[in-house]
């Protein structure tokens, strides 16, 4: 066995076998401990436990390559996938800490006092967890069959095993204090490569820094002129200016980014874990300064990955690098076929240009920038055996906390809030523990079998929480008469606007050729990608919402005293009578 | 009577933070992004050096901020959670 993967071995395994003993030790005993950890977690542990749960294998690995390959577009994921918790800890958390229940579908129960708004949620939670996870799987399935080289199937079936031990055995209780480990994992294994990598560059060891500083090649050239006079010179668009599709479009991907995240059901359940509303305030903020550790490092780990690729194909401009004397890692990446070349003039040397007709380079998958990058600034073994370990510990983080959101929904929602109420709370979280195995069972064989529409559901998700549940939610604090047939006519208008959108320019459940308008982009209202729709079913969701509150009436007296009741942090909060 | 000041009190606070929000992110990251770029704060232009870190930077401050404040108000109005 080579030095790597014995390292990577001992990276994966051994960080395993933590997540084994933590959730050995915090194994959950009630309904309490399962579904919130007993409500006892500190803002602290919890902003930890927040950040491990939404950084993904799409923040981990994916993130870096879209902005290495989008540069100035790829800020609407930074700004978007961190803007959200403003919102979380302004609009949502700290109130919905308050009323203190156990799940999302659950507060919207409550709030507009029926059984049919509550299903509704259940219904968009399980699509927009199910969704997500899918793409967690698949992560798992392609860091074993990269780097350990087993078969992808063996290696998701291992994934799958790790989370059931420890999210099965110790709920939300469990989940939190391994997704503390796996932060800790995946945070270190994601920056000291961009650490290495800065300072090679640069100098300067601090990649946020290093960004903006010269390179060290006694040039004295900013890094980032340097990158936007590589690219153009190729006939690319410059990097620091690349808008995606206009301002419109991107300010309206942005904003359904940041709503999105604030309506995700798994972020969302993660605040009922924490002792109090001003807990909640907390680790709103503690759960960004941890996001953000890792997300202002991703824009350097994007560029500096984009030049160094550059580099390495063209070290000198003109003189190009033979494809007999290409790099290991070039070898490596080729027999997964997410990099192709083919020699299309037949000099033997590597052409990478913007033109199709004469682009050498025919395949660049995006996803593989994080994965290799180590590689291709020549970084020691162990810091690539990390990144493996780190990729591993953000994809099961994630997984974790939307199997738990899933299996919560349904025991705790469908079973014993409408099918079965006088369930006792031993079978309650018995149910949960066999709902969530099912899950792991569903989302494995989704894994291992990708339906094809799998590539387009992030932009689900995100549009279903941004156009159903951020805006129930928010009308359910900020306006005590909001109406239960108000709320529900606003979230199926504002889901059915988004999905017919998505729907019609994406295919039909993404089957090709049933788009009914064509998926081309004059036929964008607007044009806004269908990616960057959500923003538009919200506002439709408001507006849909407030017209039938006018004419249908307010909603009944207890209600409105129930909310006045979750603005103010004091009194008595329901989650201790369960 | 109480209790609609400390509310009204909250909403001012969140509409103070959520202008900050509005024009770290969407002003100076994409609507001014082109004049502010003329500017450069080190090898950052300073309308990119926004969109992708000082927008995140700044969020993380404003929920401390938030945060903080909104405990002062707690203590004011004697609502804090026991």
């Amino acid at each position: 066995m080579d030095e790597l993967k014995l390292y990577t071995y001992i990276a994966v395994f051994g960080s395993f076998a933590m997540y084994f003993a933590i959730a050995w030790w915090a194994r959950a005993g009630s309904t309490s401990e399962f579904y919130v950890a007993g409500g006892g977690v500190t803002p602290m542990q919890n902003g930890m436990a927040i950040g491990a749960d939404w950084m993904s294998a799409a923040s981990f690995i994916s993130m870096a390559g879209m902005i290495a390959f989008l540069g100035y577009g790829g800020s609407v994921f930074l700004m978007g996938w961190t803007g959200g918790y403003v919102l979380l800890a302004m609009l949502l958390a700290p109130y919905m800490r308050k009323h203190g229940k156990f799940t999302v579908p659950e507060f919207i129960f409550d709030r507009y006092y029926s059984k049919a708004a509550r299903i509704v949620a259940v219904v968009c939670l399980i699509i927009a967890s199910l969704t997500y996870i899918i793409g967690q799987m698949k992560g798992v399935g392609v860091a074993f069959s990269r780097f350990l080289e087993v078969d992808y199937g063996l290696g998701l079936g291992i994934g799958m095993f790790v989370v059931w031990v420890y999210a099965v055995l110790g709920g939300m209780k469990g989940i939190t204090y391994t997704q503390i480990a796996q932060y800790c994992v995946l945070i270190f294994a994601y920056t000291i490569p961009a650490i290495f990598i800065s300072f090679q560059l640069t100098g300067n060891p601090i990649p946020q820094l290093g960004l903006g500083s010269t390179l060290a090649d006694g040039s004295g050239v900013y890094l980032l002129d340097k990158l936007d006079m590589v690219v153009t010179d190729l006939g690319f668009k410059e990097y620091t200016t690349d808008n995606m599709g206009g301002t419109l479009n991107m300010f309206a991907y942005t904003m359904s980014l940041m709503i999105g995240t604030a309506g995700l059901p798994h972020v969302i359940m993660r605040f009922f874990t924490v002792p109090s509303a001003q807990a909640a305030r907390s680790s709103a903020g503690y759960a960004l300064v941890f996001i953000a550790l890792l997300y202002t490092v991703a824009p350097a780990v994007g560029a500096m990955a984009r030049l160094n690729l550059m580099n390495t194909i063209e070290p000198v401009a003109g003189q190009n690098m033979e494809y007999s004397e290409r790099p290991q890692w070039f070898k490596d990446w080729e027999k997964t076929g997410l990099l192709k070349f083919e020699d299309k003039n037949g000099d033997g040397k590597i052409q990478y240009t913007s033109d199709k007709t004469t682009n050498e380079m025919v395949k660049v998958d995006r996803d593989i920038m994080v994965l290799a990058n180590p590689a291709i600034a020549n970084l020691p073994n162990w810091v690539i055996a990390l990144v493996a370990a780190g990729g591993l510990a953000a994809a099961l983080s994630t997984a974790a906390g939307l199997l738990l959101a899933i299996s919560s929904s349904i025991s705790h929602d469908l079973m014993k809030g409408i099918l079965t109420p006088d369930m006792s709370e031993k079978n309650e979280l018995l149910a949960g523990r066999v709902v969530m195995t099912i899950a792991i069972l569903i989302s494995g064989y989704l894994g291992l079998h990708p339906p094809g529409f799998a590539a387009g559901t992030v932009a689900l998700a995100f549009g279903l929480a941004a156009s159903s549940i951020f805006p129930a939610l928010m009308m359910g604090i900020f306006s005590k008469t909001m109406s239960g047939t108000a709320a529900i006519a606003g979230m199926c208008s504002g889901i059915g606007i988004t999905m017919l959108y998505v729907f019609q320019h994406k295919g039909i459940l993404f089957i090709e050729g049933t788009s009914f308008l064509g998926g081309m982009e004059p036929n964008w209202f607007l044009g806004i990608s269908p990616n960057a729709f959500g923003v538009v079913g919200a506002i439709v969701n408001f507006a849909v919402a407030f017209a039938v509150l006018k004419v249908t009436g307010p909603a009944p007296a207890h209600v409105q005293a129930m909310v006045e009741n979750m603005r103010s942090p004091g009194g008595t909060s329901a989650v201790h009578a369960h | 009577m109480e209790e609609k000041t400390y509310w009204q009190e909250n909403l001012r606070l969140i509409g103070i933070c959520l202008v900050i929000w509005f024009v770290v992110s969407y002003g100076f990251g994409l609507l001014l992004v082109e004049p502010l770029n003329a500017i450069r704060l080190g090898g950052y232009k300073l309308g990119f050096w926004f969109a992708q870190q000082g927008s995140i930077y700044t969020f993380v401050g404003l929920i401390f901020w938030y945060s903080k404040k909104m405990n002062a108000l707690d203590k004011k109005y004697h609502v804090e959670e026991s």
